[in-house]
């Protein structure tokens, strides 16, 4: 034993220095357990994005693509549908689509990046069945409206923007998932520039 | 022999000793009502919750794929499953039946307040694992109900501005909820959370020992041994741990041992709480759908939601406070703020009179009209948000949140009745 009087500074210093090396240490440690809690890369694979092929897709023609396991639609509106569109806001639930059911550059009388290609997530907002389209005689569920989406559950109707129609179970319009046009005929979807 | 074989353990374990200081000499004061049963019950539960897990567990795969049909084939095939998996059922609900009481007995008498704050805290921690964790034992069903509640609970972290999205989908594990999602939910239900629960109690327990129990009358059965109290002759009977008189420091009056007094009065409880809990296990396990609610029994859809998604009935009171309020992000805050004003009752009242039987009417009025509003809530959050409802639940969201003000304003020079020497 040495005699030597206890030097408190050091004493002191040498517990500050030990702390902060162990902290770190200890932070270091969390980061496998807390990162081992994020979306492995099997998930991350059957989330990724999906690119479609629209190239042979024609005027009024549907078709489904799968993303994260929900059908999603692209829909190639023709311009007397699109002229359609701004006729029915007093019909709407919602016609600015002031509900953040889209991304912002969706936020408009189409809800779309082109006019005339609709993408859309196939999945009613009311108890997630998924609507039929109806590219003529939508009359017969909405009077004056040629074409839309009817629900088969409980008889929610769209519009050709997914607006959901007043009077009908389903409280929101249609969801437009991200996506962005890679060139004209080829689009992604689950991924848009601002995610990449 | 056996003798020799004690002393050799005490000497190396002093197991004796401990037993003494928290059990058979530990004072408890005299007047325990019926209110004090709900203590050791919660006990009782939790032992009750640990063994029929692990049975389950035994017999449960904890995958997307094979969950609802396991618990199915515990139900129907295996011997006695359908009893261990009701007894767990039942238990999650008893043991918030227990825990809500156990802390309208802590409101009523005062017990939060000083010294036992850190007893309250440690209570009410206890009280935030024991809801992490029936929330994550109730996706591990994987029926319909357990997917779109867990759905509606892990998307309320999604309204925290700027990392909601990242958070929900960390907590997710996957972009919906899927296997990982249950898969660590089963985890931290198992493993995790029950380890956190049981050192809780211990610590609740060390705790509550240290300060020594409240009773109805709210005040204290060590006092100073300053001459100001005599022993009767009943107190003299009963040897108590030299730790609780600090050397002659302090006197014990109007106390009990806790065994055999106390141990002997939880078995009537005991008794009493085992008629109830097997009566709904054989003939109600289902609670009437409030237990296990209907969609249960149809496995977890992710294409299509019930028609009515409403939790299980102990997180209803939060849920219809999160509903009332219009707006997402504060809804949220104002839910958790509903449990952090419970932690907080040991600051926000600040009365020096412990029990609701020496306050002023005011508080009496108070206390019950916080009852109300609680039991209102908890009937609210059950049913649908129609119109009627939420002005009904914003009214009683604000009648809950009214308790704390009111009690921290008139707490403060309250008129309340003189408090008597003894117990009585």
């Amino acid at each position: 034993m040495s005699n030597a009087p206890v030097d408190q500074g050091r004493r002191r210093f040498l517990t500050i220095a030990t702390s902060v090396v162990g902290g770190v240490g200890a932070v270091g440690a969390a980061v496998p357990f807390i990162a081992s809690w994020n979306p492995s890369e099997r998930a991350k694979q059957a989330g990724a994005a999906v690119t479609a092929d629209i190239s042979k897709l024609e005027e009024g023609q549907l078709i489904r693509v799968e993303w994260r396991g929900k059908p999603v639609w692209l829909v190639k509106r023709s311009q007397v549908s699109l002229d359609q569109l701004p006729q029915l806001n007093s019909m709407l639930r919602d016609p600015e689509s002031a509900d953040e059911q889209q991304p912002a550059y969706a936020q408009n009388i189409y809800r779309s990046k082109k006019p005339e290609i609709f993408v859309a997530v196939g999945i009613c907002t009311h108890l997630g069945c998924s609507p039929t389209y109806i590219p003529t005689d939508f009359d017969a569920h909405v009077e004056g409206v040629h074409s839309g989406f009817f629900c088969p559950c409980h008889g929610s109707t769209y519009d050709l923007a997914g607006r959901v129609f007043s009077g009908v179970p389903a409280p929101k319009n249609l969801q437009i998932p991200p996506y962005m046009f890679i060139d004209d005929n080829t689009l992604v979807i689950g991924e848009d520039e601002g995610t990449v | 022999m056996f003798k020799n074989l004690m002393n050799w353990i005490e000497y190396r374990l002093p197991f004796m000793e401990k037993m003494n200081l928290h059990v058979m000499q530990y004072p408890a004061p005299k007047n325990f009502n019926f209110w004090y049963f709900f203590g050791s019950l919660a006990m009782l539960v939790l032992v009750n919750q640990i063994l029929t897990g692990v049975w389950l567990t035994m017999n449960y795969e904890p995958s997307a794929e094979g969950a609802f049909a396991s618990v199915e084939y515990i139900m129907r095939d295996v011997d006695y499953g359908w009893l261990l998996r009701y007894m767990h059922s039942t238990g999650a609900s008893a043991f918030f039946v227990v825990v809500y009481l156990h802390m309208l007995r802590g409101m009523m008498y005062g017990s939060y307040q000083k010294p036992r704050e850190l007893l309250w805290i440690f209570g009410m921690l206890i009280f935030l694992v024991l809801m992490a964790e029936a929330f994550m034992g109730y996706l591990l069903p994987w029926g319909q109900m357990s997917f779109w509640g867990a759905q509606v609970i892990i998307s309320i972290f999604g309204v925290i501005p700027g990392i909601g999205d990242d958070l929900t989908l960390w907590i997710r594990g996957d972009y919906v909820i899927s296997g990982a999602t249950l898969n660590r939910f089963f985890a931290l239900h198992v493993i995790a959370l029950p380890l956190v629960l049981v050192i809780l109690v211990f610590l609740h327990i060390m705790a509550l020992h240290e300060v020594g129990s409240n009773n109805p009358d709210g005040i204290d059965v060590k006092r100073d041994n300053d001459g100001s109290v005599e022993q009767t002759e009943a107190d003299k009977k009963f040897t108590f741990h030299e730790y609780f008189t600090k050397g002659g420091k302090k006197i014990i009056v109007d106390a009990i041992p806790f065994h055999p007094y106390y141990t002997v009065k939880d078995l009537v409880g005991v008794a009493g709480f085992l008629l109830i809990f097997a009566w709904i296990i054989f003939f109600m396990p289902e609670g009437g759908g409030f237990f296990l609610e209907p969609p249960n029994f149809e496995a977890a859809n992710p294409m299509k939601t019930p028609e009515h998604i409403a939790p299980v009935w102990y997180f209803t009171p939060f849920y219809a406070i999160l509903r009332a309020v219009p707006d997402q992000l504060f809804g949220a805050i104002f839910m958790f703020l509903a449990i952090i004003a419970l932690a907080l009752l040991p600051w926000i009242d600040r009365g020096s009179v412990r029990s609701v039987r020496y306050r002023s009417g005011l508080h009496k009025a108070n206390l019950i009209l916080f009852c109300i509003s609680f039991i209102a809530l908890m009937v609210l959050g059950v049913l649908p948000a129609t119109p009627t409802y939420t002005i009904l639940a914003r009214i009683f969201s604000f009648t809950y949140f009214a308790y704390f003000i009111l009690l921290w304003i008139y707490s403060k020079n309250e008129t309340t009745k003189p408090l008597p020497v003894r117990l009585s």
